[in-house]
């Protein structure tokens, strides 16, 4: 097993910066977790850890070796890749040895370790079928027997899930992660979607536009996203974000309510900007009286979503946010509604650069 | 809800139509034309058969006489025709020849024009298009000065395998194109897999992509065998000794130089001429109907 590094890494296709300075460091046995929207490099990031891709800019090491240049059948990488890429013309048997035959090792010895890790995959019954001839999620386990067969140092996993049912694919995360945990290997998934990435991950890399938006536990970019991308991008439903104009350190004046610090050190931070985002997750808005909000709303849509309800809502004009409420609520678009948002809770963004604007509450405040 | 139901009896007329309809454009696309064609295959298996055949396809009497070219030398006249072996070895020359070459410059040529990133690979691709709707006879005079001036006309082996090149050439342009399509059906995950697996880029090909193209390799070498198999006036114009005509150009010879023509003898040789294009297209149907549906299926 190998830690991983990207060193200033990008990768240019003509005018198109598909991976734009990523600096990334992977510790030996972590499990880290490429998410972004569709065609922001994450694909392109892991065929350069692959050694398909040569990158523009920048070297990657494994542990403290250079492998810039190494061809991938040097790296000792196992990949899954998102069509699973199984040779059709190879029976399933085959197609896990195939890496093994590469290797030139005894004909036993090949024998053993296929039948080791299909046994591990509940897929030794398949053996002898070709790849046609098998489900989607069955074909993935074999692409993942394939990586996984030659025991290499890194796994590189690409979008495996997003070809599976939902059933399926909830079952093969915790899977996936378990595996990963029992061989102890270094492992980089990539995937476009926030929930597989938060409850996979030990950590997380947001990218963006081939750029990294922000690398952190799930825990710290769920809490902490460092920018208004991330907090758009996380959370479902995602982050509220409310464009606000800062009119002394204590007041921001939010479409549709105003909002008052009551904290010093907020004030201070607060006036070194002009305009703000106000975020606030949906979870975090709970509804109340009249006397207590902190913002009057209308209801447009009421969704269920299986536990909580799903409410859209209307503070001004066309501003609308969604909250979650218990499905105990009587409520029906056209409601007029008091919202309390948590104090410490809130997040604010600078609204030009979208930066996150740190600031401290002190405990016991109001 | 609205009072409109499914009417099945007028739905199912309606298919009975459509198929009829359909029965009868097959009828007269496919069927109708065929039957002359069909009507001559059977005349000519009469004629080779028979010693005497009334109105063009009622056999007379079974005799393998037409056939004694297999076995012994026929004379017509004063004329002497060489024996059948060395001239069909000739044309097997010639078509496996022709095969060969294209097969391996196709593959080549393919493999780049499909996968790899060059200045022109486009305008290649049209110009590989255009050359081939130049029949060879247009190039006829050009290749008999190109030959002349090398010293290739006439020269008997020699010139036969300067129109197995020749043809090779004309051939290739549209093998590289078939070619092309069938690795262009190979994904490149599927190839990324193979070097992450632990190929290097040439076992890559042997071991994943060539097995997936190998349907794609026979159509191009059962059309080229056929093309040079079928080929003519290129051998007729620049071979002159009889001793190294292929069959083309033999059958061509009985036909034209006598008033008197043995039709039975001309049947069984356009038969036998025949025969590796027959062999061909049964054996290799199931294969050409994968193609046109769609190159390689995974
Ligand atoms: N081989 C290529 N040639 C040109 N552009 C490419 C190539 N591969 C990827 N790109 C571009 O690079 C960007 C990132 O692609 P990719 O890494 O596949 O995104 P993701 O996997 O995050 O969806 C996209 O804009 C894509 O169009
Ligand atoms: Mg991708």
């Amino acid at each position: 097993m190998v830690s991983v590094k990207l060193d200033k890494v990008s990768k240019y296709f003509g005018k198109v910066k598909a991976v734009d300075d990523v600096t990334l460091y992977i510790r030996d046995g972590e499990f880290v977790t490429l998410l972004g929207p569709s065609g922001c490099g994450k694909t392109t990031t892991l065929l350069m850890i692959a050694g398909i891709y040569k990158p523009t800019k920048g070297r990657i090491y494994f542990d403290d070796i250079d492998v810039t240049d190494i061809p991938p059948k040097d790296r000792n990488v196992g990949m899954v890749f998102q069509s699973y890429a199984l040779y059709p013309h190879m029976t399933v048997y085959n197609n896990i040895a195939f890496p093994l035959k590469l290797k030139k090792l005894p004909k036993n010895e090949i024998d053993k370790k296929v039948r080791e890790v299909a046994k591990l995959l509940k897929i030794d019954h398949l053996l002898d079928r070709k790849p046609s001839q098998l489900s989607g999620g069955q074909q993935q386990r074999v692409a993942l027997a394939r990586a996984l067969v030659k025991e290499p140092d890194v796994l590189l996993l690409d979008e495996p899930l997003s070809n599976l049912d939902a059933l399926l694919r909830v079952y093969m995360r915790a899977e996936l992660k378990r595996l990963q945990k029992t061989l102890g290997i270094t492992a980089i998934y990539v995937t476009h979607d926030q929930i597989e990435a938060l409850s996979m991950s030990d950590r997380i890399v947001v990218m963006n536009n081939g750029r990294i938006q922000q690398t952190g536990t799930p825990d710290e970019i769920y809490s902490k996203p460092s920018n208004t991308f991330v907090a758009s991008f996380i959370g479902t439903p995602p982050m509220n974000l409310i464009p606000c104009r800062v009119i002394d350190g204590k007041t921001l004046e939010c479409l549709g309510f105003k909002y008052v610090f009551k904290d010093e050190i907020a004030e201070k931070i607060l006036n070194e900007h002009k305009e703000v985002y106000f975020g606030i997750r949906p979870e975090d808005i709970v509804i109340t009286n009249k006397d207590n909000g902190d913002a009057e709303a209308t209801i447009l849509v009421v969704e269920p979503i299986g536990k909580d309800l799903v409410i859209t809502i209307q503070l001004e004009e066309e501003h609308t946010i969604k909250i979650l409420a218990p499905p105990s609520i009587n409520l029906k678009p056209g409601d007029k509604i008091y919202l309390k948002f948590k104090k410490e809770k809130i997040h604010l963004f600078d609204k030009k650069t979208g930066q996150r604007i740190e600031y401290i509450i002190k405990k016991g405040e109001e | 809800m609205s009072k409109k139901y499914i009417d099945i009896k007028k739905i199912k007329k309606r298919i009975l139509l459509e198929k009829i309809a359909k029965a009868l454009i097959v009828l007269f696309v496919a069927v109708i034309p065929s039957i002359p064609i069909w009507l001559m295959y059977l005349g000519l298996i009469a004629q080779a058969f028979s010693s005497k055949v009334t109105l063009g396809i009622i056999p007379n009497g079974f005799t393998l006489k037409n056939w004694r070219f297999l076995w012994s030398t026929i004379q017509m006249g004063l004329k002497k025709y060489p024996n059948i072996w060395p001239i069909t070895i000739n044309s097997l020359y010639l078509a496996l020849g022709t095969a060969l070459l294209v097969t391996f410059v196709a593959g080549l040529a393919g493999y780049a024009l499909s996968r790899m990133e060059f200045r022109g690979r486009t305008k290649m691709m049209e110009f590989i298009l255009a050359l081939h709707a130049f029949p060879s006879i247009v190039l006829l005079i050009a290749l008999f000065v190109l030959l002349n001036k090398l010293g290739l006309y006439g020269r008997g082996f020699i010139t036969l395998t300067g129109v197995m090149i020749t043809k090779a050439a004309l051939e290739a342009p549209m093998g590289a194109w078939i070619m092309k399509g069938f690795f262009d059906n190979v994904p490149w995950d599927i190839e990324w897999a193979a070097l992450v697996d632990g190929c290097n880029r040439l076992t890559a090909w042997r071991k994943v992509i060539l097995p997936l193209v190998l349907p794609g390799f026979a159509a191009v070498a059962v059309f080229a065998f056929l093309a040079g198999w079928a080929e003519f006036i290129m051998a007729f114009t620049f071979i002159r000794e009889d001793r190294w005509w292929p069959l083309s150009v033999m059958i061509y010879h009985v036909i034209g130089e006598y008033k008197f023509v043995d039709w039975g003898f001309l049947a069984a040789l356009s038969l036998f001429y025949a025969l590796p294009t027959i062999i061909f297209f049964v054996f290799s149907q199931k294969l050409l109907l994968r193609i046109y549906v769609g190159g390689v299926k995974g």
